[in-house]
């Protein structure tokens, strides 16, 4: 029976009008991920051996990497994400550093260990393996995640992640439903693996902590990023994906690097518009989507990748709780939640240079309330579904930037 | 009752039944303080005697327990001995001495001290001072005294001859009393110890009652200048003080009457005093009735009169203070300042301080030409037979109070010392300090005031009167010898913070190689090769 409905549906998907097959261009199995793999042990060695010339010839050995915060970042419309400004840290070994300048390579030796095996280390594991380097090991994760961030941030020079020097974060990505097939690969015996994401029933796929080797087809004609698991089950309880033909990706708040990547990559090399669907409130704006469309100052050295400039902000906005009659449905603006906005209208380079943000922006703090997208309950459960998802579809081109 | 009768029970009171009577304002208040008092006076007069004769001072204290409760004790100098003639009066008679009349630095001032030792003695044990005293080429007498209380008068007991007295010339003094004996702050034993630190010239050799022997051997050979006297300043005297040199001067006009009896007062000076009293230059002085007195006195307070002179003070000088607190105070730090003399209601003074600070014996931190540090154990000085002045890191420093070189044990919170030394930001320097307290750390505080008049606030000789000139002089100099202490300690603190940098480059570095090797396939030895010569750079680029 299931089967024969799946059929049914996957006929159905392909009949909507903007249904037509997308592949990545390369399928990503293949002997890619060995390239990357040597490019990353070469520069770790790079790394190591401009630390032992310096040694040598009797200098302070010096590493360097960009700054991260958001002071540190720029924000050009025509790029779409935030840049490094420019601004470089250099660590240069001394007393004081001295310590941080030992773990900082003996995690580089971790990593290079990890490459050559093709295992990986979550943040915690790479914490624990510490723990065996008598006084040098860590005594918080905190510590060994900002040498970890460090470490990605030298390398950010060379291209290289995180992720590619095997460190992954301990979170898993964001759930995935919808018209897509994730082509992976059977780590042990490396044979491909095709994940249908519109058989998954009532879960969901699930994005890997790493993405860059998977591939991916689809006949989806958009992507709609849901900032809450309440929100998307819904959606994918009434198949929204299918009367859509859409992929619903769920972030669970802020999304991770990885369900960053995996959006990234349906928008680039699927080509595929991506919609955020959030909270009206600063911080699903201000941090969530905003963190999606053009990264983090945080991360400043890796945005260019985990970013989607393309996304547009579907709702819900300030505009949209006026015109959907949700104000008894809404909540007071809290203080944080005020300062967050009034800081994100100040010092954040991605509202400054949006114009139509600042307005939206001015607009919340001025109605001095917020509303969550199961608001729209109010009207009943699946209004959401038939009455505002396809009202502002219609509208696609008007979306926030 | 009618005046008559009153007037028969008015009777005078002689100053030796005043202080039969107030024995505390002389500081024998209890058994502990009276055996301290009796020695210290008793070692004032000898070293004042000595030096005066420009004797380098030995002296010895032998002190017996005769009793449960009854000591004996023995001051013997070899000063220049007392002619014959004068030892009832000197030790038999309060009041009675070379030094109330005149303004010059000693360590006695009144002439109360060892008569009223004397006369404690005595009113505790009926038994009166026995006096040997020598001088060069005469016999050695020996006289047994006994004081008359209400006469003020002594009576000779015993007046031999000794034919064979040891020394050349000198005194002893032996009194008996009721006394206990304790060790520990405030005691004999404090009190001779603090004296050796102020004196560093004197051999002191003490014989307490446990039947030990302590001896303080000088540390210079050198005596301290001879104090000069001078007259008194006009600022420094009082209306009745005036009104008594009036009527007691020779001299015939009141404008050499100024001229002879003062310091500083020249014709010019004379003659504006004069003229500011509305007086006559030539009037008689024993004439001048206490009204015009009472002008003069003003008048003087009104006129421009220049400092007295400072000459006259004897410090115990820097390099002496020096010897004696390393002499006395094993420490890791000495740091000594002066000031130039000062002058309160017309009375000179000079303060000079000593800080002895650290206690050696800890991990003493070197650094070497390479500026490497090394950690050495520092070998601690013997002077086993000491008890330690300098207090525990966590204690209030030791406060030794010095006036005219004479320790003062008693009433600390009470002097002016105390309150400079509290009123001084000891934070700037390296030691803690709460609110309006002593400092705390290992240190020795050692405050010196000499002047041709100390002024005590009581007969005991206890505690510095808080003049404001004085505190003022006391901070100053505090904060002068603070500051080396200061930069002592930071230089210290940075040296130690260092080494502790240091070890963590020992600590760390052969990680870098572990990780190094683990990434580069190093060899063991180009590792240790590596690590070595990034110790090696790191460490000398490092200036200390």
């Amino acid at each position: 029976m299931a089967a024969r409905k799946k059929t049914t549906k996957k006929t159905a998907t392909k009949a909507a009008p903007s249904a037509r097959k997308r592949t990545t261009e390369s399928g990503r199995a293949d002997g890619s991920t060995e390239r990357l793999a040597r490019t990353t042990l070469e520069s770790i060695d790079e790394v190591a051996k401009d630390v032992y010339t310096q040694i040598e010839s009797g200098r302070m050995p010096e590493i360097s990497m960009p700054q991260r915060n958001l002071k540190n970042v720029k924000f050009d419309r025509k790029v779409g994400y935030f840049e490094l400004a420019g601004n470089v840290k250099t660590r240069t070994l001394e007393v004081n550093s001295v310590k941080t300048f030992a773990q900082t390579v003996r995690l580089m030796a971790l990593a290079k260990e990890m490459v050559a095996s093709d295992d990986f280390a979550t943040k915690r594991e790479a914490y624990y393996v510490s723990k065996n380097w008598a006084e040098a090991k860590f005594n918080e994760q905190r510590e060994s995640d900002t040498v970890l961030d460090d470490i990605e941030g030298m390398f950010a020079f060379k291209e290289i992640t995180r992720e590619h020097l095997r460190f992954v974060p301990e979170e898993h990505g964001g759930s995935v439903v919808g018209p897509l097939t994730v082509i992976d690969r059977d780590p042990e015996t490396l044979e491909p693996i095709r994940s249908d994401c519109t058989a998954m029933g009532s879960g969901a796929y699930t994005v890997p902590s790493s993405v860059d080797h998977l591939g991916m087809e689809t006949t989806a004609s958009f992507v709609l990023a849901i900032e809450t698991g309440g929100m998307f089950q819904r959606l994918n309880h009434h198949r929204y994906w299918r009367t859509a033909n859409c992929i619903l990706v769920e972030m669970g708040g802020v999304p991770t690097r990885a369900t960053r990547r995996f959006v990234r990559r349906l928008s680039e090399d699927l080509k595929l518009p991506v919609f955020a669907f959030v909270d009206c409130d600063p911080y699903g704006i201000c941090n969530i989507y905003r963190t999606l469309k053009v990264g983090s100052g945080q991360s400043a050295h890796v945005n260019a990748r985990f970013c989607v400039p393309q996304a547009a902000y579907l709702g819900v906005t300030p505009q949209d709780i006026e015109d959907f009659g949700l104000h008894d449905a809404t909540h007071p603006l809290l203080e944080v939640d005020v300062k967050r906005a009034k800081d994100a209208l100040k010092n954040d380079p991605f509202f400054k240079a949006q114009p139509k943000w600042q307005a939206a922006l001015k607009q919340m703090l001025k109605m001095g309330v917020r509303a969550e997208q199961q608001a729209f309950a109010k009207w009943g459960l699946n209004f959401v579904i038939e009455e505002y998802l396809p009202t502002k579809m219609k509208a696609a081109k008007s979306f926030l930037p | 009752m009618t005046a008559e009768e009153m007037g028969k029970q008015q009777k005078e009171i002689s100053v030796s039944e005043f202080f039969a009577k107030n024995r505390h304002l002389l500081g024998f208040d209890n058994p502990r303080k009276a055996l301290l008092t009796t020695i210290k006076e008793a070692v004032d007069n000898s070293l004042d005697a000595c030096e005066e004769a420009g004797i380098a001072p030995e002296i010895l204290i032998e002190v017996q327990q005769i009793a449960e409760d009854r000591f004996r004790v023995a001051v013997q100098d070899n000063g220049p001995g007392i002619v014959k003639e004068q030892i009832p009066r000197i030790f038999g008679q309060l009041l009675y001495g070379s030094k109330f009349h005149r303004l010059r630095q000693s360590r006695g001032q009144q002439g109360i001290g060892i008569s009223a030792a004397g006369m404690y003695g005595q009113m505790t044990t009926g038994m009166g001072p026995r006096v040997i005293s020598k001088v060069k080429r005469r016999k050695a007498h020996r006289y047994e005294i006994h004081l008359d209380l209400t006469k003020n008068r002594p009576i000779v007991g015993k007046d031999e001859e000794v034919e064979d007295w040891g020394p050349s010339h000198g005194t002893r003094v032996e009194i008996d009393l009721e006394a206990t004996y304790q060790r520990g702050l405030r005691s004999v034993d404090d009190y001779l110890k603090q004296t050796a630190v102020a004196n560093p010239h004197c051999r002191i050799e003490y014989r307490s009652p446990d039947a030990e022997a302590r001896i303080y051997e000088p540390a210079t050979k050198e005596l301290p200048p001879k104090a000069l006297e001078i007259k008194p300043h006009p600022y420094g005297v009082e209306l009745g003080q005036l009104i008594k040199m009036l009527r007691d001067t020779n001299s015939r006009w009141l404008s050499g009457f100024l001229q002879e009896e003062f310091c500083r007062v020249g014709p010019k000076v004379a003659k504006d005093i004069i003229q500011e009293a509305k007086l006559g230059e030539r009037s008689y002085p024993t004439r001048i009735a206490r009204d015009e007195a009472d002008q003069l006195y003003r008048a003087i307070q009104k006129t421009k009169i220049s400092a007295p002179p400072t000459d006259c003070l004897a410090p115990i000088r820097e390099e002496q203070i020096l010897a004696g607190l390393q002499k006395e105070a094993d420490a890791e730090f000495y740091a000594v300042a002066t000031r130039a003399p000062s002058v309160y209601r017309g009375n000179p003074f000079q303060i000079e301080v000593g800080i002895a600070w650290g206690k050696p014996g800890g991990a003493e931190l070197e650094v070497d030409e390479r500026g490497r540090i090394h950690s050495t154990k520092k070998k601690k000085r013997g002077t086993a037979d000491t008890e330690d002045l300098l207090g525990n890191a966590d204690e209030p420093v030791r406060l030794l109070r010095f006036a005219n070189r004479v320790p003062l044990l008693y009433q600390q919170s009470a002097c002016a010392v105390t309150k400079a030394v509290m009123q001084t930001t000891w934070k700037n320097y390296g030691l803690q300090q709460s609110r309006g307290a002593l400092p705390v750390g290992p240190a020795v505080l050692l405050v010196h005031i000499a002047s041709v008049w100390v002024p005590f606030t009581s007969e005991s000789k206890e505690a510095i009167a808080a003049y404001p000139e004085i505190v003022k002089e006391v901070k100053l100099c505090l904060q002068e010898a603070g500051r080396k202490l200061g930069a002592f300690i930071r230089k210290g603190r940075r040296v130690s913070r260092e080494f502790e940098k240091r070890g963590y480059i020992d600590k760390y570095l052969p990680h870098i190689g572990i990780g190094l090797q683990e990434i580069l396939g190093l060899s063991d030895e180009k590792r240790d090769e590596a690590v070595e010569r990034l110790r090696d750079s790191m460490e000398t680029s490092r200036s200390i």
